[in-house]
């Protein structure tokens, strides 16, 4: 009885820790959810943000609209444009980094840890905005330094063309630092003995980091994987500061999208329907590397 | 040979990760017009703080240096305590269901935030708080990582402690904050590193539920000020100076336990 009595008490208390923090989430992150798929079905626009009985259901309109939408297709191209090269691109420096970092041969490891991990931490405003004077033209530095590899001048920023790449750059630069922690992580973990049996064998470097090092990095990739793709689709910050979605549209994210037709415009009903479909595609990208990934490293 | 070239590997790529920042200061202490040169400038030709001046004096980014702080300590302490509560309460409680509910919380973390952010702002707006302190504070108030990070260590704390604690009379909250916090100092710290720079950085949520120049945060205000000054590299490098400088403090100071919690992070996703 006593003992019946006391895990009721403790059931209690463990209720009182959780409900703060649950009620919380539950409130500002899953009922805003739920409202977002309800309010992604309705005709939401700037009349009715100060009368919502003038919202009505309109069943699947807003989706429709957004395929017949070139806007926003050209908004989905540019983020998968952005995600399929820098993602990728970003993991293989990370994990460039991290392998150099985890030789033996190198002392300061700490140091360049540090160095590398500087531009995570910063604000992303400010060094967008930094960034945009480094593809300056004519006095960015970046063109400046392209000069010594005979390279001319390119108008990073306002050639549509070029923005993107520009943008990609700049995510690598600014996101290496993190993934690479992970893999160094990743890399301290794999058994020293494994290699040793290896060489002993015959193996040689390539073999090694082929049939030790990638599949022991396996979890750590698939981690590295979803984390950035999840990141990365949600681009906005880069493109709002540096170029506004320009040069004609060629930077517009699906995120940048949908804040303008939502935040801007007040077309919030269309604007849930965008983010909407940024979250299915989020959801489809990591059932995706989740397959994808076992089929690979078994 | 091969240790010399992957030195050089390593210090070319050190350089350019910190050369945007080397100008970035650089160009924050030079006149208008200054550092629109060919070539581009590392040093300033005449050394002078006026655009620090300007900054402070006419275009009075100290408000926003305030709301940033202020903002971001707050939130820091509010969700540090919620969510430590909540991350003790799943690693040592039982109950029913625990499993399922924390495994339901992991996952729904893929949702992308921005989903959340036009009903919050309607929600916020009806309860009169858009552009007040509370619309930044009140959706920082718990995050399922935080719970994640406190759940992870704590349950390394051994139970035998606590059911000491319980035998000598302990309440559960004194459990709690006696025992558990101290305890669990290093992960508080990571996540409070974690916080305050994720709500110091923050941009898109601020910029949509602030709207008045004194309630910006600094990165919704620089970006405003990008606006009228994109001719101005001058201004503009030392406001993101002013901006950057903060986070990399902290970030330098407490680096050990910051580069813990990725690694903790990234254990079990």
């Amino acid at each position: 009885m006593v003992e019946l009595m006391n895990n009721k008490n403790l059931k209690y208390s463990a209720m009182l820790f959780l409900s703060p923090a649950l009620l919380a989430i539950f409130a500002f992150f899953f009922l805003p959810v739920l409202a977002a798929f309800v309010m992604s079905f309705t005709d939401f626009d700037i009349y009715s943000l100060n009368h919502l009985w003038r919202v009505r259901f309109i069943g699947f309109e807003n989706y429709k609209k957004l395929l017949d939408d070139p806007v926003f297709w050209k908004s989905l191209f540019n983020t998968f444009y952005y995600v399929i090269i820098a993602g990728p691109l970003s993991v293989i420096v990370s994990l460039c980094a991290a392998l150099m970092l985890n030789s033996k041969l190198i002392k300061f490891k700490a140091i360049f840890r540090l160095t590398y991990f500087m531009p995570v931490v910063t604000t992303l405003v400010a060094v967008a905005i930094v960034w945009r004077f480094i593809y300056h033209p004519r006095f960015g530095l970046f063109n400046y330094l392209l000069g010594f590899l005979g390279i001319d001048p390119v108008d990073w920023l306002g050639d549509p063309d070029y923005a993107m790449p520009a943008i990609i750059i700049m995510t690598v630069w600014k996101n290496f630092g993190y993934n690479m922690i992970i893999f160094i992580a990743g890399l301290q973990n794999i058994p020293e003995y494994l290699y040793e049996a290896a060489i002993l064998d015959g193996a040689n470097k390539f073999q090694l980091f082929r049939n030790i090092t990638l599949p022991m990095l396996a979890p750590t990739m698939l981690f590295v994987g979803i984390v950035t793709m999840i990141g990365f689709f949600q681009i906005f910050t880069e493109p709002y500061v540096m170029t506004q979605g320009g040069p004609l549209d060629s930077t517009l994210s699906i995120v940048l999208y949908m804040y303008r037709e939502g935040f801007r415009w007040w077309n919030m009903g269309y604007s849930a329907s965008i983010a909407f479909v940024l979250f299915i595609i989020i959801f489809l990208g990591t059932i995706i590397q989740f397959k994808f990934q076992k089929r690979i490293f078994g | 040979m091969k240790k010399i070239i992957l030195y050089l590997i390593l210090i070319v790529t050190g350089l350019m990760t910190i050369a945007p920042f080397l100008w970035m200061i650089s160009a924050s202490f030079m006149y208008d017009g200054h550092a629109s040169v060919y070539p581009p400038r590392f040093l300033p030709d005449i050394f002078t703080t006026i655009q620090y001046e300007r900054l402070f004096s006419r275009i009075d980014l100290t408000k926003n240096f305030f709301n940033s702080l202020f903002l971001s300590v707050t939130v820091t302490v509010i969700s540090l305590f919620l969510n430590s509560m909540a991350g003790y309460a799943f690693a040592k409680y039982r109950f029913g269901g625990k499993e399922k509910l924390f495994k339901f919380l992991l996952s729904s973390m893929i949702i992308p935030a921005q989903v959340t952010m036009l009903p919050l702002f309607l929600m916020l707006k009806n309860l009169g708080l858009i552009n007040t302190y509370f619309a930044i504070i009140i959706p920082g108030l718990a995050n399922i990582f935080g719970i994640f990070l406190i759940k992870q260590y704590v349950m390394s704390i051994p139970d035998s402690l606590i059911e000491a604690a319980r035998i000598e009379g302990a309440s559960e909250f004194q459990i709690y904050s006696k025992i558990i916090l101290p305890l669990a100092t290093p992960i508080l710290i990571t996540l409070a590193i974690f916080t305050f720079l994720g709500t110091w950085n923050d941009f898109l949520w601020p910029l949509i539920s602030l709207s008045d120049n004194s309630m910006y945060t600094l990165p919704v205000a620089l970006a405003n000020l990008m606006g009228e000054h994109t001719k101005d590299p001058e201004l503009m490098m030392a406001g993101s100076v002013i901006t950057i400088i903060p986070v990399m403090v902290v970030f330098v100071a407490l680096q050990k336990y910051y580069i813990k919690g990725i690694m903790l992070g990234s254990v079990k996703g």
